[in-house]
């Protein structure tokens, strides 16, 4: 069994990897018992798979097929990894409304537990991209850099201050305020829908994390300047002056013409 | 009362004799005796110039202030300065020195919000007064030379908006500097050329935003000073024009005189406008460029926009299309090689043709409506845009053309944010293109006409109470009210002019340009709703009005008891 | 300052239309005037005269805001965005209540306690019949003393003169920019001249160079060739020529045609990221339509059909880069584009 082998491999080197991270970090103790939970959380029993292949016949295999081999209306779920079915069940994008475009994010059907049995499962079928390390998730990266990389690979679709933006043919790609740090993770990772897939060997394990560092980051801080009107640029700025500028003014002048009573 | 001897005029008061030691040495006290009481008309719709006038005199303070701590080099520099998600970029000089007044210099951020809020106001205020002007003919004789120093206002400001925001050498600016790049390079012949002189060399080159700097500050605004000031000239000049009503009439100026009222008015207003400006500026953000990066060839932001007046144009680019056909089958392309030259129409055409033809007609509409009706009078009152039906038609789909084209400059957010596919809001608008001046001509006609029948009623059988009354003999009607004299000559006094049929010339011909002169003023007058005559007037009360009010008088009295 | 008429029925000018006749409504003049609260009743006029102090108290409020917001809060290399925004607001509510004070209280006053009789002034002519016949005497006379009707051949002098002297004032701007030549064909993926070595494409931005294995089906790197961020000079004019987008198919979803079937390495293909249409970078990947599409003008690519236009406003397909695999297993260009790169220009073809 390959792939039982890789998934116990799996959580020691996540914990490896953890050990390294806290030791550079300084040992600060929340972040250990956030990781001691992390670690529990990818480590998948052989019910979490029986459970998951169960949830995924009852909801799943309509579209994507018995083992999740695909259909005419879903695609083949082998190989797409844990990280992608987090994502698209976490999000609530799975299991989909209706058939359109693009899957829309609402709120999630199953609950985690349910979720990490279907992760368990569809990553049994075949290797794919695993959760993501929690040390990558921390936001304590290079928020310049992860700027950077956001502009270059990210920008022309999500908008420079990640406020989405339109594609074609009524698909979109969705703004990222409010999306958790393992989302964004999961989604760089996987390509979910029409994103492209941005694996480890195009932006690294700490490319990620940084471009989250730094969509927290201006998240967090919010605009200098004010109200942002929904970052979306020059259009919504000449909206509003045209609307609230103009309007104000026309309010003073008429109020300036009339006769005082 | 300026000259070589003392005068023996002694003004009695302190502020007179202040006045008088002034005058004594510029001579001003005819100026004043001409202006000081100068006669205003007093409505909302005149404000906007005055509007764009204070954005200007705002966009100067502030402007000022920003050159003071603005460095337009393209030398390359790393950030080290207050917003953290930039610190250690490599960005240019220019972009550098805009996050430094926008995070390091105390009220840096306020001065940019406010100039650039205040710019875009510019704009819309000088958009909306030529709409105000156009719309109520007031670019008739004598004033179409102001018109088109109006129009070359518009251009101007534009030209000052785009050099302006390009200057922080931001990523959603740069992107918009290649836009313009790749446009240039589509002229024909000599286009390569002016891109290579403009660049100072291949795109982005090191040179393009000092050079746009010098036209921002310097040319640009200068220009923009002497129009205005031509501009405000012939306003005093040509007295302000008013809007139809009692009293009013093409060889008088109703309103209030300069000093007092008007003067604190339109002063008032000037700290009113500022403080608006101020308002957006404080809780508002306005071209945020640190969320878009310094420039880089590179990457790009989903959303990238001009500024909202430039919006028309880029939105041309948007919807010409490229090819035409499928990859398969048979396609048409715009793009052409004729004896070994590109000729680009696809970029070409939809940068020229549309602002041409805008502006063509922007510029020349005094002197068409001219020859079709061929007046030769001056006007001083206004027409109310239903009283000219045809004329208010075509603003409205000169109106909408532009609106089509500036929507289709944000189609990715009218597709994002009401869930359209982004492919089907250029189908339609590339359709409403076409279409939508027609439909606008046809509709607003119907509805201007439609207001003057509504005026005639009104002005035949007074207005509507909403009264309902039986009448003894069992019939239902609706008590009118009858007009007061001065609201029925607001209704019945403008200017309706007919169809003027081909004449013929000196010679006693009439010429093929004269009948189609002819044709022109047919298809504007032909539908045209006269204004009630003093006859009509009689008529329609002896129609047994008279009768039913006093009738009704009686039944109100009765029903009463 | 003209007559101040009580608004009575004026009938100078000419009014009379065609159509309009004597049929037409007799001007009744302006209204009566009505006064005002504050005119009949002192206790209006006072209130309306707190009310404009009040206005202007709010304005010297707002002035002390507005200094305090400057004086107090200190802005620097380590200053945070929220102190940042909290000072733009204050500076900003000062100046809009220290204006807004003034003003309407200046418009109040007005309104509320200066006279509101609407006057009427007379409109005099722009000119007179007499000015203008003066005038064009006077210009009549000015060009009958230069005799330039009667000497044409100084007038044609003239103008020769004149029109040449413009032509420095053109040529003085030649040194805005140099020729054309060349500059817009060549990008920095052509080999290198001298050894034939060939540029390894490399991740944008930190120039790393990819192994063909490392791009998986579905991925989209965004690339820039070996040694650019080395440059010192000019270094955005060549990365705007040569950013180049690097996707991996399915080979069976790619149709190559004739000539190009070198140009891609088992369904890993690169394409020009500057757009045909005007120039901005094609960036947005859609991987399971195979798309391209341009932010700025909605140009759409198809990438299965060698990026033919599918939608929006260029003309042309993306220039594909050849690319190849080295000995290190490193993708590298084969030569440069095979044609200019980004929008088109007149002389294009030739060049």
């Amino acid at each position: 069994m390959k792939a039982l082998s890789q998934k116990r491999r799996h959580p020691l080197a996540v914990l490896a990897l953890l050990v390294m991270g806290l030791l550079l970090t300084g040992g600060l103790y929340a972040m250990a018992s956030s990781a001691n939970q992390a670690k529990a959380d990818t480590t998948y029993t052989a019910s979490d798979i029986s459970e998951g292949e169960k949830l995924f016949v009852a909801n799943c295999a309509t579209c994507h097929g018995m083992g999740g081999a695909g259909s005419d209306s879903g695609p083949s779920l082998i190989g797409v990894g844990a990280a992608a079915v987090d994502f698209q069940v976490g999000t609530g994008r799975m299991p989909m409304q209706m058939q359109g475009p693009q899957a829309y994010k609402k709120p999630a059907q199953f609950n985690e537990e349910q979720t990490k049995q279907l992760s368990a499962y569809v990553a049994s079928l075949g290797a794919g991209p695993a959760l993501p390390d929690e040390a990558m998730l921390d936001g304590k990266g290079d928020a310049t850099h992860g700027g950077e990389l956001f502009r270059v690979n990210c920008a022309m679709c999500h908008n420079a201050a990640a406020a989405g933006g339109a594609l074609t043919r009524g698909k979109f790609a969705p703004s990222l305020a409010g999306v958790t740090e393992k989302h964004i993770y999961e989604a760089m990772a996987t390509g979910p829908q029409n994103m492209p897939v941005f694996s480890d060997a195009n932006i690294s394990p700490e490319g990620k994390r940084d471009i989250i560092t730094f969509l927290k980051t201006i998240e967090t801080q919010g605009s200098p300047g004010g109200a942002d009107l929904g970052a979306l640029g020059p259009v919504s700025e000449g909206l509003f002056a045209w609307v609230g500028g103009l309007g104000v003014i026309i309010g003073f002048t008429i109020w300036l013409t009339s006769r005082s009573s | 009362m300026s000259g070589a001897t003392a005068s023996s005029y002694q003004p009695p008061t302190k502020v007179g004799r202040i006045a008088d030691f002034v005058d004594q040495r510029t001579g001003a006290s005819p100026l004043l005796r001409e202006f000081g009481r100068k006669i205003f008309p007093d409505h909302w719709s005149f404000m906007f110039g005055e509007v764009a006038l204070y954005s200007f005199v705002i966009l100067l303070l502030s402007g000022t202030f920003l050159t003071f701590f603005f460095n337009p080099s393209m030398a390359e520099t790393h950030y080290e300065g207050a917003y953290v998600p930039l610190r250690g970029m490599e960005m240019s000089v220019a972009y550098q020195s805009s996050l430094d007044i926008s995070f390091e210099v105390r009220g840096g951020l306020f001065m940019r919000q406010v100039h650039h809020w205040a710019a875009l106001l510019f704009v819309v205020s000088l958009g909306v007064h030529m709409l105000r002007v156009f719309f109520t003919g007031a670019f008739r004789k004598p004033r179409e030379i102001n018109w088109v120093i109006g129009g070359f206002l518009l251009i101007l400001a534009m030209a000052a908006g785009f050099t302006g925001y390009s200057l922080p050498d931001d990523l959603l600016s740069g992107n918009g500097l290649r836009i313009i790049d790749g446009v240039i390079k589509s002229i024909p012949l000599v286009g390569t050329w002016i891109s290579f002189f403009l660049f100072g060399g291949e795109f982005p080159g090191t040179a393009i935003i000092g050079r746009l700097y010098v036209l921002h500050i310097l040319l640009v605004p200068a220009l923009i000073l002497l129009l205005l000031v031509l501009h405000l000239f012939f306003v005093v000049l040509h007295k302000h024009t008013q809007y139809p009503g009692p009293g009013r009439n093409d060889g008088n100026v109703v309103g209030y005189p300069l000093g007092p009222v008007y003067a604190a008015k339109a002063g008032g207003f000037f700290f009113i406008v500022f403080g608006v400006v101020a308002l957006m500026a404080a809780a508002f953000t306005i071209n945020p460029i640190w969320n878009y990066g310094p420039y880089d060839p590179s990457p790009v932001s989903a959303g990238t926009q001009p500024d909202w007046y430039i919006g028309w144009v880029d939105g041309a680019l948007r919807l010409m299309p490229g090819v035409l056909g499928s990859v398969d089958g048979y396609r048409q392309h715009f793009e052409f090689v004729i004896f070994g030259q590109t000729l680009t129409l696809n970029v070409l055409l939809p940068a020229l043709v549309p602002a041409g033809i805008v502006f063509t007609v922007l510029f020349t509409y005094p002197w068409i409506e001219r020859w079709i009706t061929k007046d030769d009078r001056e006007h001083h009152v206004l027409d109310r845009p239903r009283n000219a039906p045809t004329r208010t038609a075509i603003g409205m789909a000169g109106f909408t053309f532009y609106c089509v084209m500036w929507a289709a400059a944000a189609s990715d957010l009218i597709a994002t944010h009401f869930h359209v596919s982004l492919n089907d809001v250029t189908y339609w608008l590339r359709t409403l293109f076409f279409l939508g001046p027609i439909i606008a001509f046809v509709v607003t006609k119907r509805v201007a006409l439609g207001l003057q029948r509504k005026d005639r009623e009104i002005a035949l059988h007074g207005r509507e109470t909403g009264r309902i009354v039986r009448l003894p003999h069992g019939e239902f009607i609706e008590v009118h009210a009858p007009l007061d004299e001065y609201k029925r000559y607001r209704l019945v006094s403008f200017e309706s002019p007919a169809v003027l049929p081909a004449q013929p010339n000196a010679r006693g011909i009439v010429d093929r340009k004269e009948r189609r002169r002819a044709k022109l003023s047919r298809w504007f007058f032909e539908d045209r709703v006269a204004p009630v005559t003093v006859a009509e007037l009689e008529a329609a009360h002896e129609h047994g009005h008279e009768a039913i009010a006093a009738h009704e008088e009686e039944t109100a009295k009765s029903l009463g008891h | 300052m003209g007559n101040h008429s009580d608004g009575a029925p004026q009938h100078g000018g000419a009014v009379a239309t065609a159509g309009q006749t004597e049929q037409a409504f007799a001007d009744p003049g302006l209204p009566p005037h009505r006064p005002r609260l504050a005119d009949l009743d002192p206790r209006a006029a006072k209130r309306a005269e707190r009310q404009v102090t009040a206005l202007f108290i709010i304005s010297v409020i707002g002035t002390v805001v507005f200094l305090v917001a400057y004086f107090a809060i200190d802005l620097g290399h380590d200053s945070d965005i929220a102190t940042i925004r909290l000072q733009n607001l204050l500076l900003g509510l000062g100046t809009a209540f220290a204006m807004l004070g003034i003003g309407t209280g200046i418009v109040h006053w007005a309104k509320a306690l200066m006279p509101d009789h609407e006057v009427s002034e007379a409109r005099h002519g722009i000119r007179t019949d007499e000015d203008r016949e003066a005038a064009v005497k006077i210009v009549d006379d000015i060009l009958e003393e230069t005799g330039v009707k009667r000497r044409p051949l100084i007038r044609n002098t003239l103008i020769g003169a004149t029109v040449l002297s413009v032509f420095p004032a053109v040529a003085v701007f030649g040194d805005l920019g140099p020729r054309p030549d060349q500059k817009l064909r060549h990008t920095m993926w052509a080999p290198d001249e001298a050894t034939g070595q060939k540029v390894r494409l490399t991740r944008d931005p930190d120039g790393t160079p990819i192994k063909a294995s490392e791009v998986t089906i579905g991925s989209a790197f965004h690339v820039i060739p070996e040694g650019l961020n080395e440059l010192h000079e000019g270094k955005l004019n060549e990365k705007a020529k040569a950013v180049v987008l690097l996707m991996r198919l399915n080979p069976a979803d790619l149709n190559i045609s004739a000539g190009r079937e070198n140009w891609s390495y088992n369904g890993i293909v690169a394409y020009s990221k500057i757009c045909t249409h005007v120039g901005c970078p094609v960036a947005l990947y859609e991987q399971q339509t195979h798309h391209l599409l341009c932010p700025c003008h909605q140009s759409t690519f198809d990438l299965t059909n060698e990026c033919a236009v599918i939608f929006g406003p260029a003309s042309r397909p993306l220039p594909q880069l050849p690319i190849e695999v080295d000995a290190e297993g490193y993708l590298v260009a084969s030569s440069d584009f095979h044609e200019p790169v980004g929008p088109s220009y007149w002389e294009r073809e030739y060049s």
